[in-house]
């Protein structure tokens, strides 16, 4: 069974509607990206999932016990409210001290227990969220655009982090991203979403479709290819992409 | 005898930086700080229909404290900005308890009391009403820490976590009104916000986590007011402004101790 269902689901805020009879699944283990312009519906989909938006229409099935971590996009933290890493990790409930430094021991910044929240990086924070998000190990990781802000190294290295994650524990990742060119190529499935779901495949699939091609150009397909050779993990449609993005240079 | 009264003095200031700080750390944290100014402006309102009615002031005050909270609650995101909407209703409110109050004839009412506080006066009754109110906001929010404090730091992480974001700003909304309603005896409406945010404010920089924050304002807002009402006594000056002024001494100091801080 999928660890969560989505059935057509519709979400309205007010007059505008932000997604509209999408339906999708995510299976244990895999990775699925969701691509898609500004004002696709990408963060209300994800934000549906974890019930923060009720849609009008359609419903959101979690398989039963299925335990979710969600990393948000571009978390402010007010100066005023003073917090440590350790302490944020322990929200809302407590945590013992091995757990948060397994955490973020996993998910690459394992100094940091001590720090307070408002004074790290960018790159340090998105991983600290990263480590919130994985404590309990959950079947699922939930990323909305969790690079948003770092530089193009930042990001690629929060990736492999991502995928090391993964490797170690196992868990399905559904992310949202506008780097098309760092995740599509990790990831099983592709999800292209403006409202509704355009088009779906593999990496490979969706680059060349014609969908995705009047949503975002030819323009990524380079480099699609560039970074696909970054991953060590294989699916028998690599070489396939490989040659598609080539083409479309 | 004269320290009876400054002790119920004492007592009851006591009583309202105890509510205050947890409060009023939530209050900064979550920039909330005009809309605590709004919820205390409606408690005239709520004082003249109080008097109005012969019921309770603390009844009064409360109930109407909390309908503005409410009624902000609602209102808010709904095509104006958050501080045009609090701007409108706080100063609506206290222009139209103002003019309410002049309407009850027969009943002197001193509106000074109630703009500024006459902690001096302060009875028996009041304290328990005071004390009760302040146990009641810190249980209230002692209660809901965790739930509130994933909230503030993000609606989103608190879905996520299987938490209510609009139930717990609820909690808030009405710890504000309590606190609105037992300290106006103490500060009145006018410095209640006063209150909540420069204690808070003021513990910022000595602490490194939420709940040493919220304790070290429950400590600044306690030695305000017991050395606000001895100046106040000595220096013959206004109870209530002179407890809001060693508190605002307090964050000019703590600011000062930061600023050398960063320095070395």
């Amino acid at each position: 069974m999928s660890l969560i269902q989505v059935e057509d689901l519709t979400v309205r805020y007010g007059a505008s509607t932000a997604l509209s009879g999408v339906s999708l699944h995510v299976e244990p283990g895999e990775i699925v990206t969701i691509v898609g312009p500004n004002g696709s519906g990408k963060t209300s989909l994800l934000r549906a999932i974890i019930g923060a938006v009720k849609p009008v229409k359609g419903r959101v099935v979690h398989e039963s016990g299925v335990k979710i971590g969600y990393v948000p996009q571009n978390l402010h933290i007010d100066e005023t409210l003073p917090i440590t890493v350790s302490r944020f990790l322990k929200l809302p409930s407590n945590v013992a001290a091995a757990d948060i430094s397994y955490a973020l021991t996993q998910a690459g910044v394992p100094d940091l227990a001590k720090a307070q929240l408002s004074q790290l990086s960018g790159g340090q924070f998105q991983r600290v969220l990263l480590a919130r998000a994985i404590i309990g190990n959950p079947d699922l990781l939930l990323l909305d655009e969790a690079t948003q802000g770092l530089d193009q190294r930042g990001s690629a290295s929060f990736y492999q982090q991502i995928e090391t994650v993964r490797q170690n524990t196992g868990c399905a990742i559904l992310m949202i991203s506008h780097e098309l060119h760092v995740v599509m190529s990790a990831s099983d499935r592709v999800i292209c979403l403006n409202g509704h779901v355009c088009c779906e495949g593999t990496p490979a699939v969706v680059a060349s479709a014609p969908e995705y091609r009047a949503l975002f150009g030819t323009g990524t397909g380079g480099a699609l290819a560039l970074y696909r050779h970054k991953h060590d993990h294989s699916h028998d449609h690599g070489d396939h992409n490989h040659d598609h993005t080539e083409a479309a240079e | 005898m004269l320290d009876d009264f400054m002790v119920r003095a004492a007592l009851a200031g006591i009583g309202v930086a105890f509510a205050a700080a947890p409060l009023g750390c939530f209050v900064v944290w979550r920039r909330m700080a005009y809309f605590g100014d709004a919820t205390a402006h409606a408690a005239i309102l709520g004082v003249a229909l109080s008097l109005a009615f012969s019921m309770s002031i603390f009844v009064g005050t409360m109930t109407v404290a909390l309908l503005m909270a409410l009624v902000v609650n609602v209102l808010s995101g709904r095509g104006y900005a958050m501080d045009t909407l609090l701007g409108v209703l706080a100063h609506s409110a206290l222009a139209f308890g103002l003019v309410a109050v002049s309407f009850i004839s027969g009943v002197r009412i001193d509106l000074m009391a109630y703009l500024f506080g006459d902690i001096l006066a302060v009875s028996r009754l009041d304290l328990s009403i005071i004390w009760g109110g302040a146990a009641l906001v810190v249980a209230l929010i002692g209660w809901r820490w965790s739930a509130l404090l994933t909230s503030t730091l993000n609606e989103d992480l608190a879905y996520a976590s299987g938490i209510n974001p609009k139930r717990e700003q609820l909690v808030l909304t009405v710890a504000l009104a309590i606190t609105v309603a037992v300290a106006i005896k103490v500060v009145g409406v006018l410095l209640i916000a006063a209150m909540l945010i420069i204690p808070a404010a003021a513990a910022r920089p000595l602490s490194r986590t939420p709940e040493g924050m919220a304790i070290a304002a429950g400590l600044i807002g306690i030695l305000s007011a017991i050395i606000g009402l001895r100046a106040a006594y000595v220096l013959d000056t206004p109870a209530g402004p002179s407890i809001v002024c060693v508190a605002a001494i307090t964050f000019v100091a703590t600011s000062i101790l930061k600023g050398l801080g960063h320095q070395r």
